[in-house]
């Protein structure tokens, strides 16, 4: 699938919520079940500091498609990244690059991203653009 | 003394008849910012509406309404604080701006030099504690900390231990703001004082809850907010004991702080006014003489009863939870501190959002505190006059709640 495939996928699947509760009740789901980070990854280079909780990030490209693995010790944080990954996770370096991520917007869990210090998760995006960077092109 | 009515407190409070997710507001994040009555939100606009003028330097009518509310804004300040001269109150733009100041003149006067000691303690907010790391950058002196104990109180027999002649200032917390332990200040101020320490209290958490007396304390300086004590932001209080200001060297430079300027030399004003360089913030000010005239008209005394029931109420619905942990003593003020087991404040917090209630998570501005009890943040609810029993109720649903979506 596409970048803009599974995004559409993501907003058809939160568009079933009714209330708060729902949602976030599918957003701690997806935390709950995000594939932990093996603790020797969970390093301070990975490390994306903020306030509120922490996020950790690991990012390889084997044979040629980004591989993304992720932690948070806040569980909606875990399920905010889930998305994320689900959303980049397995596409190559360059789509990454290119990936509109205003979706978001249409999630009704847009204050996670606020752009506040306190707010590891609005860096996570743009990290796993960063990295993606680094193996555009090879 | 007036009875406590708190439906008529609320109904001064516009903001608190607002939803937040399309839930009535319960605001408990008040050791953060509190509210403003209508007394408040009327003093500014009749400020800006009415009397608006530069302070101090005009002739013209304006500048004296202006010039007359201001100084007696100070003086209200002085008469809430009991301290001798409204001359020993210093405007600021808050207590971090007040701490800063401190920490400045000190520095420029030399005040302190390799070998002395500036004594903390680990219950201090970012803003008492770094002016004073960056103090000692400056002065080669050293940063010691009165340990804490694990129920949030100070170690008093560390202290005495700690309090030397060495000692040149004394910082502390009145009530913590992440633990709400309130300090036995009076204890600890005399034995620095004893020892030739200047001392200064941060009093950010204390104002909006306590009756303070600088001269009961015997405190040589004392910095508040006002907008903790339901005043605008962007205006605190420094005292500072007019025997020792008065032998410190000016802050910030500029107009109003200035007797003569030329470029052969400069004269200084007198205090106040030697430390508040530029326009102030005038409406603040007279905010800040109307909140004290508000809160005072509540009365200090009934107001710590009913914030202390809350309080104790809040305690004890929580500790009923499974996994709940209190931070601090049991005769906390102002704040109550918590988390779960297993569970991130952050998450917690998020979705108490999501039901209307407005508490604070993190570290609250206390990362040494923090790491003292090996955790990332806490959640912590905080209490004002506006605040009622049923919002109490409704915190314990809420965390219950919140607690079984996260488990």
């Amino acid at each position: 699938m596409t970048i803009a495939e599974t995004q559409q996928q993501l907003l058809e699947e939160l568009s079933l919520f009714q209330d708060w509760t729902e949602r976030y009740e599918y957003v701690i789901g997806l935390g709950k079940h995000l594939a932990p980070m093996p603790g020797e990854l969970q390093t301070r280079d990975r490390l994306i500091e903020g306030c509120q909780s922490q996020v950790w990030l690991d990012a390889s490209c084997p044979a040629g498609k980004m591989h993304y693995l992720a932690d948070s010790d806040s569980l909606i944080t875990k399920g905010m990244i889930a998305l994320f990954v689900r959303v980049l996770d397995g596409q190559t370096p360059d789509d990454v690059l290119t990936a509109d991520m205003s979706f978001i917007d249409q999630t009704g869990l847009k204050e996670h991203l606020a752009p506040t210090r306190a707010n590891a998760l609005n860096l996570m995006a743009t990290q796993m653009k960063q990295r993606a960077l680094e193996f555009a092109g090879k | 003394m007036p009875a406590f009515d708190v439906a008529a407190i609320r109904a001064q409070f516009p903001i608190l008849s607002r939803e937040v997710h399309g839930k009535p507001l319960v605001y408990l994040d008040n050791a953060a910012t509190a509210q403003k009555p209508r007394a408040v939100l009327d003093a500014s606009r009749r400020y800006y509406g009415e009397i608006n003028a530069n302070i101090h330097r005009g002739t013209h009518h304006l500048s004296q309404l202006a010039t007359v509310a201001h100084e007696e804004a100070r003086l209200t300040v002085a008469r809430h604080l009991n301290a001798p001269t409204p001359d020993e109150i210093i405007f600021t733009a808050g207590t971090t701006d007040s701490i800063n100041l401190v920490a400045s003149i000190l520095g420029r006067a030399r005040h302190l030099k390799p070998g002395d000691e500036i004594l903390l303690s680990h219950l201090e907010h970012h803003s008492n504690i770094v002016p004073w790391q960056m103090l000692c950058e400056r002065s080669g002196a050293t940063l010691q900390v009165i340990p804490v104990h694990d129920d949030g109180s100070l170690d008093l027999p560390a202290f005495h231990r700690l309090i030397t002649e060495r000692t040149k200032v004394l910082a502390l917390t009145h009530i913590s703001n992440a633990f709400g332990t309130v300090n036995p200040v009076r204890e600890l101020l005399a034995a620095a004082k004893k020892a030739g320490a200047l001392t200064l209290l941060d009093g950010a958490q204390a104002v909006p809850h306590l009756p303070i007396d600088v001269q009961d304390l015997d405190v040589d300086f004392y910095a508040f907010s006002g907008h903790k004590v339901y005043a605008p932001t962007g205006i605190g209080v420094l005292y500072g004991r007019y025997k020792i200001l008065d032998t410190l060297p000016p802050w910030r430079g500029g107009g109003e702080m200035i007797k003569k300027v030329s470029f052969s030399g400069t004269t200084y004003n007198n205090l106040p006014f030697r430390y508040e360089a530029g326009t102030p913030n005038i409406e603040g000010a007279i905010g800040l003489a109307a909140a004290l005239d508000w809160i005072n008209s509540i009365g200090l005394d009934p107001l710590h009863q009913h914030e202390q029931a809350l309080i104790r109420q809040a305690a004890a619905a929580l500790s009923a939870l499974d996994g709940l942990h209190l931070y601090g003593p049991s005769d906390r003020a102002a704040s109550l501190s918590f988390n779960l087991d297993g569970i991130h404040h952050y998450d917690l917090g998020t979705l108490l959002d999501q039901m209307g209630i407005a508490v604070r998570t993190g570290h609250h501005c206390c990362q040494p505190l923090m790491e003292r009890f090996a955790v990332t943040g806490t959640i912590r609810a905080s209490f004002a006059a506006y605040n009622t029993t049923a919002e109490v109720t409704q915190l314990a649903a809420a965390v219950k709640k919140a607690a079984s979506m996260l488990r």
